[in-house]
């Protein structure tokens, strides 16, 4: 790493603007990128970002140089026109969004293509170089083209941090965004040209052909670290500064390599980490959870199962095998075993030379297991009318996941019942606190 | 209210129904007996589609199962129709009414085998008995929305099965149409269809249907109209989600917690 | 005689592309094609490095299984990772693509293609690369045959089984419904778009195939009612932007692919003016004269 930032930071103080400025486009790009993912028009920055390149050339070939602010213009307004097309396509013929993005993103690039390949045959002396916007090649940014397209880039960061709560609520809810009196066709308009703005810096870095992973896939890593929105934009466009950084530093380190691509690389793999490790979303959280649900099933049904038996003997506190609860509770015999060791780890139950026993937390705990899944019994058969056969499979899930006010407002709401439908006692927590529970603890 | 019947059309048992692990549908237990028109009737948002695509198979349940004719779908499948709701589906694809018609007859017909005279004929007769055999050329996409509905109709007709499954077969059709198709499902009753629908009217489902599912997150009741078409249990179908019901779906949901419990 | 193989060649591209592009436009997943056809690329590429040759099989079966992998991907990332499919979409392909060229630039040496070539192919090649028989006569162009067994392939595909893909697609509740699998036949038509762009890549490069999935159908979708008459239109328009192409490019001297694209442009273009029913001013017409058809 130390090496990267020295290749980065000391060697060439031009090499300092270019990763400036790559940080900027990069930044820039996945910030309205972002917003780009929320209002589903993801592809359709794909379509623009192929469409700029007959800008580009068409800017060539008209000043025959290859001034930034040439081709800047030249790219607005191809980008432009593509949006422009693909929505009067859609919204006047009967062929579909996707059709006509897919229409619109083949026919400008392939005219870009075409373009390309005669200026190239023309073998016109500047004309080297116009290939670098397919596969973008940040290192060969002058310091006229990072101010341009820094400043473009700072510009879009400035507007969206001006305007974030517009277009917070546009992306949320169009019509409530009409409704408080936003002008939405005014802001559509700001967005859509931002998003042409941030293809055109953005393809300096990596190129028109994977300019899209610069929109999509910073907002779409961001997308599984937060709920929120402010938090989403300001993810993404540091995964952008990632991607940008890392552009700077291939396309100087190792100029005969692509650097989109290894863009596009870098900043996958910050997806694919997001995908796997983002806490709630991600994969791996996802696995805990689940551990962590089946766990607290099998901890809780045991507790239920010894509860039971004790209420069957009136006698919470008699020592029962690993085989009779095994008899009692159907489950695998190892997770009984390992259920039982965990539970009197955090002090639920007791061993004992020839069995296990419930501790008063563990007959609490079991105690409201019980009761939940009772209550819930009840409730089914008042509010669903189900047969008392029918209400047993329900309760076993949700015994266990009702909170401490759900199961207050169930209780009030059915009116404290004595009794469940197959008449097993509902053991409310008032009356265990009547009953004095000396005898349980030294037995 | 919850009347059950013996040999039932269709017998759901226990079926519990989640998007994303939100139950939408609650332990729903219920049987239509044979011969019925039968209405499933409910508020939006009550799982009234959710039920049926569940009962054809097109959307995995938590718990139970669908039963038609005491068989399981897929043993039956040929008896059994379904009709989808008209917005379902994108009217601009290139088929004209016939087309559509004939895609009916594609449930007898093998793995690539093509569709014959016979079935050509088949079809446009069911398409005759809704009506539309004026418009049997016509692209699909210039037919009004009534016509449209028809040519769904026309289509279940075609499969020539015992029970009828249609999602709101009366949304956004005229008056005339309607009485039209309603006279038309009740001839199917009379030769001895069972035709189960959705739908949203209260005021037209007494005169109707003669069998009524009331439907809210859970089922409210079940059984003959004279018996189901109380002022008490539309209020209760009517009057708002269980509280309880909902938060407990929520907290499955964040919580990641299956609504059943894997056995073993 | 090279123009008639190059000719050739745009034209077997275009009709096995446009006949399956018939079905992605339809089933609005035109741009799962495009996806389709960026994501072969590093499969293309593996599979030179470990074939060493071109053989057709190897080529075919293990980019076509990269074609595959990706819709999966795009299916899996949308469903079981909750991103939208639009996300999902643009997520997958670009990082396959981007694979696909880091690794044709860091074997540059082992691999028979170039960078900018993965966008626009070779197409002036093909004739170069001809099959002989034992007795040293000329068969045409390796690349025609290839295409032309694909395309076969395609046309069985299509014929065969014309009644679970159209009812698949028009409504696939009522197809499931009755007993045709959808998933079955979304990865047969997956895993045939897979199998012709990849044999179209080479050729014609990435863009092109995205160009003849999408706008021959599209075209063909503004001008009839009909599935049959779509699909077959398809293919005339992708043979006239195939010749047409080829003309434009040789006048103004240059890329072939991107000039076929154009002129398929142009074609749609020409269909959204003057389509007797969907064109433009045929609408406008009928909106002010007749106003909506009448209810039944
Ligand atoms: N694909 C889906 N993903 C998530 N939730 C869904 C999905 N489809 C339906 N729901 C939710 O499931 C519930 C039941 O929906 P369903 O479509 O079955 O209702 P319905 O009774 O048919 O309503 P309507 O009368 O509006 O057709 C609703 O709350 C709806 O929001
Ligand atoms: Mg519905």
């Amino acid at each position: 790493m130390d090496t990267i930032l020295d290749a980065l930071m000391l060697s060439n103080p031009n090499v300092r603007y270019v990763v400036f400025g790559s940080v900027l486009l990069g930044c820039a790009a996945a910030v309205v990128g972002a917003f780009t993912v929320l209002r589903k028009r993801s592809l359709v920055g794909d379509a623009v970002a192929h469409s700029v390149l007959p800008g580009v050339c068409g800017a060539f070939l008209v000043t025959q140089t290859k001034h930034p602010l040439a081709l800047l213009i030249g790219a607005f307004i191809s980008g432009w026109l593509s949006l422009v097309v693909i929505d009067f396509i859609t919204r006047k013929t009967r062929v579909k969004e996707d059709s006509a993005i897919g229409i619109v993103l083949s026919v400008f690039f392939g005219a870009g293509i075409l373009m390309l390949t005669a200026i190239q045959q023309t073998g016109s002396a500047a004309q080297s170089g116009l290939d670098k916007f397919l596969f973008g090649k940040a290192a060969s940014m002058l310091l006229d083209d990072v101010m341009i397209f820094g400043g473009v880039a700072a510009l879009l960061i400035a507007i969206v941090a001006l305007f974030f709560k517009e277009f917070f609520l546009l992306s949320f809810d169009r019509d409530f965004a009409r409704v408080i009196g936003l002008r939405v066709p005014l802001l559509d308009l700001l967005l859509s040209t931002m998003t042409v703005l941030a293809v055109v810096v953005g393809i300096q870095a990596v190129g028109v052909v994977l300019m899209a992973a610069l929109l999509i896939t910073p907002a779409a890593a961001a997308r599984y670290w937060t709920e929120r929105l402010g938090i989403m934009v300001v993810l993404a466009g540091l995964f952008g500064m990632m991607a940008g950084v890392t552009g700077a530093y291939i396309s100087t380190a190792a100029p005969s390599m692509p650097t989109g691509p290894w863009i596009v690389v870098v900043t996958s793999v910050v997806f694919l980490l997001s995908v796997l490790f983002a806490p709630r979303r991600g994969v791996v959280a996802q696995a805990v959870r689940y551990k962590r649900n089946r766990t607290q099933i099998t901890d809780e049904n045991i507790l239920k199962a010894l509860y039971q038996m004790g209420e069957s003997a009136s006698e919470f506190t008699t020592v029962h095998s690993t085989e009779e609860i095994h008899g009692h509770r159907r489950m695998q015999l190892l997770t009984l075993q390992q259920g039982l060791a965990r539970l009197r780890r955090q002090g639920y139950v007791e061993h004992h030379h020839r069995g296990w026993c419930l501790t008063s937390e563990g007959i609490e705990r079991g105690k409201r297991v019980a009761r939940l899944h009772r209550l819930w019994e009840v409730y089914l058969s008042r509010h669903l009318h189900l047969a008392p056969d029918h209400v047993h499979d329900s309760a076993e899930s949700i015994e266990h996941i009702l909170t401490p006010e759900l199961e207050e407002q169930l209780a009030s709401e059915l009116n404290y019942p004595e009794v469940d439908p197959h008449n097993s006692p509902i053991p409310y927590r008032k009356k265990a606190k009547q009953k004095p529970e000396t005898g349980t603890r030294n037995a | 209210m919850i009347i059950h019947v013996e040999n039932p059309a269709l017998e759901i048992h226990n079926l519990t129904v989640s998007y994303h692990r939100k139950p939408v549908l609650w332990d729903i237990d219920l049987t239509v007996p044979q011969g019925t028109l039968a209405g499933i009737i409910g508020p939006n948002g009550a799982g009234k589609s959710t039920l049926i695509k569940s009962v054809m198979g097109l959307l995995p349940a938590d718990s139970g199962y669908a039963q038609m004719f005491g068989e399981p779908l897929d043993r039956v499948r040929r008896r059994v129709s379904y009709v989808p709701q008209r917005e379902s589906v994108d009217w601009d694809f290139p088929a004209s009414a016939l087309d559509v018609a004939l895609m009916g007859r594609y449930a007898r017909l093998g793995l690539f085998r093509r569709p014959r005279a016979a079935d050509r004929e088949m079809a446009m007769d069911c398409l005759k008995k809704v009506g539309m055999d004026g418009f049997a050329a016509r692209q699909i996409s210039q037919l009004s929305g009534g016509q449209q509905q028809r040519v769904f109709l026309a289509r279940a007709l075609a499969q020539d099965a015992d029970l009828y499954l249609m999602d709101e077969p009366f949304a956004g059709i005229d008056a005339a149409t309607e009485a039209a198709v309603i006279q038309l499902l009740t001839e199917m009753k009379q030769a001895g269809k069972t035709v189960i629908v959705v739908h949203h009217d209260l005021q037209s489902a007494a005169d109707y249907f003669d069998w009524i599912v009331l439907l809210n997150m859970r089922l409210v009741a079940s059984g003959p109209t004279d018996q189901i078409f109380t002022q008490e249990l539309l209020e209760r179908a009517y009057g708002g989600r269980l509280n309880v019901l909902s938060q407990v779906g929520e907290l499955l949901q964040k919580q990641q917690f299956p609504a059943r419990e894997r056995k073993g | 005689m090279d123009a008639f193989w190059i000719i050739l060649t745009g034209s077997l591209v275009a009709i096995s592309c446009g006949t399956l592009g018939c079905y992605l436009v339809l089933r609005k997943m035109a741009m799962v094609g495009d996806a389709i056809s960026h994501a072969v690329l590093p499969g293309i590429v593996l599979a030179f490095l470990f074939s060493g040759s071109r053989d057709p099989f190897t080529m075919l079966l293990g980019a076509g299984a990269v074609g595959l992998l990706s819709t999966f991907l795009i299916e899996t990332i949308h469903r079981r990772g909750q991103l939208q499919e639009d996300a999902s979409i643009g997520v997958v392909f670009t990082f396959l693509f981007a694979v696909g060229v880091i690794l044709i630039s860091m074997y540059a040496g082992q691999v028979d293609l170039d960078q900018d070539c993965v966008l626009y192919g070779e197409i002036a090649y093909v004739p170069l690369d001809l099959l002989y028989t034992k007795s040293g006569a000329s068969l045409g162009p390796r690349t025609v045959w290839i295409l032309g067994g694909v395309l076969l392939a395609v046309i069985a595909l299509v014929s065969f089984a014309y009644k679970e893909l159209a009812a698949t697609t028009f409504d696939s509740q009522f197809a499931a419904a009755i007993g045709i699998s959808t998933t079955l036949w979304h990865y047969a038509l997956m895993g045939a778009v897979s199998l012709t762009t990849v044999a179209s890549f080479e050729s014609v490069g990435a863009v092109l195939v995205v160009a003849f999935l999408v706008i021959p159908p599209a075209t063909a979708f503004l001008l009839t009612d009909k599935l049959p008459v779509m699909l077959g239109l398809s293919a005339v328009v992708g043979i006239l932007s195939a010749a047409g192409g080829y003309a434009l490019a040789v006048a103004i001297d240059g890329s072939i692919a991107g000039a076929m694209a154009v002129v398929g442009g142009a074609e749609f273009a020409l269909a959204l003016l003057f389509s007797p029913r969907y064109g433009i001013p045929a609408r406008i017409k009928r909106k002010t004269h007749e106003e909506l058809p009448s209810v039944s």
